[in-house]
């Protein structure tokens, strides 16, 4: 293997048991449900689908705020949920997360400084004058002036506090930084803003992105490998390019075909999905997409199909790609 | 046939000027985009057309006509008969829009018996076939539905049934798929569309979507800071844009810079109400600005269909006409 491999996560699962009421049997909810991916230095992975597909919480299932409930999560080579609470704790530090609002991420009673500085007071034994003059440091490398060391969040813009957001993420030169919705919260020109922010710490810092996002047009600029979620499950897996130019999975397809598209020679055939995302507490049987999938026959609705590979580096969870039944979709309209 | 016309209407909170007289009109069977950043104002000016804006807030205008009909100048009464049913608008969070203590049927019928009265099966087929006509499954059910049982598409449907139960000549929408999801977003969009064909009502859609408005607007209005940068047809607007501002945006967005690194970013943020700068509000982001630009501020200029606020506005070539 050419490249190292930062993050190594195998059939993930994170199952909550929710109480329905008294004399009912407790519900299961798959919230995520064996999910498995390989993260290579300096890559980006970027994870879409929409609300209630798992993609959050995979996030903070990486990042160790929540403990898988099933499956492995190897970090550079060791399995960080064998590990014992302080091996943990060191290693979680090389994980960090950047939050979808600013406006909530951020504690309102803390100057920027205090905010930069708190994981080095937790994690590190730095004078005071050295963690002053790293958060001085990483806050030039985000683009913020040294006067706003000493200034509270509120007097901030959106797009400024996400800058601060990421400089407490970096503060302990981590490896992996997991962003979860990181723009979604901004406009356009401050978007374009942050990711330049983004695109340029990875390349200085050497940092491997998981990309949390619903927006696809983000995405196809951003990463290099990209995961389709539905309802806890990986329905669709490739390089970005592979998936954003031949798109297998109904419902990438469909997804692709929803986004509004600038320039009318770039908008594909208007798939329209009838239905909404069905209820995690009670999952169709069979493949999640069924109900809202064109193709469906009653293999589909009865037995769930898994990722398989049709050609290297695009996996596709699919009974209709699998036997071949999708009739060709047109690129563009 | 002009439905909404306003001339020079402005929106102040104290000596904060939120719109700043703008001007436009929308006509019958017209799909008007309105688009910005936040902060530009696109919200509060929908809002002064509908007169939710309350002390300390002030809108004045040369002239703000609905059908020929002042508004400004009407009885409270008067006015009141017309916002809910002639003109009527769709919120952008329809989750906290809905009152969560009445039932779906309660709000829908509430819109009804106010503006048109009639007994109450009247009314409650008149829901059904509402809800019929957006797209909602077993309609009878759902009438006793709490907004809590609802997702946030469905949600927005039962908004858009209200917002149409009158018949309205001309519907607003501000930001009405902003926290939908992408598959959920293109359905409400191509029922809003349907439904302005069918009734050839006047729509008005407010995004910070350019994709969006692009794909359904007929004319499009930029919006910086307050006040209409550009306006334009929609085609003409997005592939060739005269306004340094609306160049800016449109290669702000990633599916723009396609095979490039980098994302053109505009730098800074939108003026806010202390810092608005002298001269053109644009005049500290725009890569364009002369000292003319930082002093003096900009009339629109060009033909009515295709305004331009800038004083050296772009030419096809994307660069400024000397």
């Amino acid at each position: 293997m050419s490249q190292e491999l930062v993050l190594n996560a195998h059939n993930l699962k994170q199952h909550y048991e929710v109480k329905q009421g008294f004399l009912k049997p407790d519900a299961t909810v798959k919230a995520v449900d064996g999910v498995s991916f390989t993260l290579e230095k300096g890559k980006t992975l970027a994870v879409v689908g929409e609300s209630g597909c798992g993609k959050s919480t995979l996030g903070r299932m990486l990042t160790m705020i929540e403990t898988p409930t099933d499956g492995q999560l190897n970090f550079l080579g060791e399995d960080l949920l064998a590990l014992s609470k302080e091996q943990q704790k060191e290693l979680r530090q090389k994980i960090q997360i950047i939050f979808q609002n600013p406006y909530g991420s951020l504690n309102p009673r803390k100057k920027i400084g205090s905010i930069l500085e708190e994981p080095l007071v937790i994690n590190t034994n730095l004078s005071k004058s050295e963690r002053k003059a790293k958060a001085m440091e990483m806050m030039s490398k985000v683009g913020l002036k040294p006067e706003h060391y000493d200034r509270y969040p509120h007097m901030f813009s959106g797009g400024q506090r996400q800058r601060i957001a990421i400089a407490r993420g970096l503060m302990l030169d981590p490896e992996v930084i997991v962003a979860d919705e990181p723009v979604s919260a901004l406009d356009v020109s401050v978007q374009a803003q942050v990711l330049n922010l983004m695109m340029d710490l990875q390349q200085e810092f050497g940092l491997s992105y998981v990309f949390i996002s619903h927006d696809l047009s983000v995405v196809e600029h951003i990463a290099d490998e990209v995961m389709v979620m539905y309802l806890g499950k990986v329905v669709e897996h490739g390089t970005c390019e592979e998936v954003f130019t031949n798109p297998k999975h109904p419902y990438t397809q469909a997804l692709l075909s929803s986004t509004p598209q600038l320039s009318s020679d770039k908008r594909r055939q208007r798939i329209k999905l009838k239905g909404e995302l069905p209820s995690p507490l009670n999952p169709p049987s069979g493949c999640a997409f069924h109900g809202r999938c064109q193709y469906a026959n009653d293999r589909c609705r009865t037995e769930g199909p898994v990722l398989r590979t049709t050609d290297e580096a695009h996996l596709i969870a699919c009974h209709a790609v699998e036997e071949n039944r999708l009739t060709e979709v047109s690129g563009a309209a | 046939m002009s439905l909404l016309k306003l001339e020079n209407l402005s929106v102040t909170f104290g000596n904060f000027r939120a719109v700043d007289q703008i001007s436009y009109s929308v006509n019958e069977g017209e799909v008007l985009g309105i688009v910005g950043e936040s902060g530009s104002g696109k919200s509060v000016s929908s809002l002064s057309l509908m007169g939710l804006i309350d002390y300390p807030g002030k809108v004045s205008a040369d002239e703000l006509t609905f059908m020929d009909q002042d508004l400004l100048s009407m009885p409270e009464a008067q006015r009141r008969k017309i916002t809910g049913s002639d003109i009527a608008m769709i919120f952008q969070d329809p989750m906290t829009s809905l009152n969560p203590c009445f039932t779906v049927g309660y709000q829908i019928i509430e819109a009804l018996k106010t503006h048109q009265g009639g007994t109450k099966k009247e009314l409650k087929n008149r829901a059904i076939e509402l809800l019929t006509l957006v797209g909602i499954p077993a309609p009878e059910t759902r009438l006793s539905a709490y907004p809590h049982q609802l997702s946030g598409g469905m949600s927005q449907r039962v908004m858009i049934a209200i917002a149409i139960a009158c018949n309205p000549k001309l519907l607003i929408a501000d930001e009405p798929t902003t926290a939908l999801d992408v598959t959920i977003q293109a359905q409400i969009i191509d029922l809003l569309i349907d439904l302005q064909e069918q009734k050839q009502m006047g729509l008005v859609l407010i995004t910070h979507d350019l994709a969006l408005v692009a794909e359904v607007a007929h004319r499009v209005i930029v919006m910086y800071a307050g006040q209409i940068v550009e306006s334009g047809p929609a085609s003409e607007v997005f592939s060739a844009p005269q306004h340094p501002y609306t160049q800016a945006l449109l290669a702000s967005l990633p599916e723009s810079a396609a095979g490039k690194a980098r994302l053109e970013a505009l730098p800074g943020v939108v003026p806010g109400q202390y810092d608005r700068p002298k001269g053109c509000l644009l005049s500290p982001r725009c890569p364009y600005a002369t000292d003319h630009c930082r002093n003096v501020e900009p009339t629109s200029q060009g033909p009515l269909e295709r305004q331009v606020k800038c004083h050296t506005p772009l030419n096809a070539q994307g660069r400024p006409a000397a």
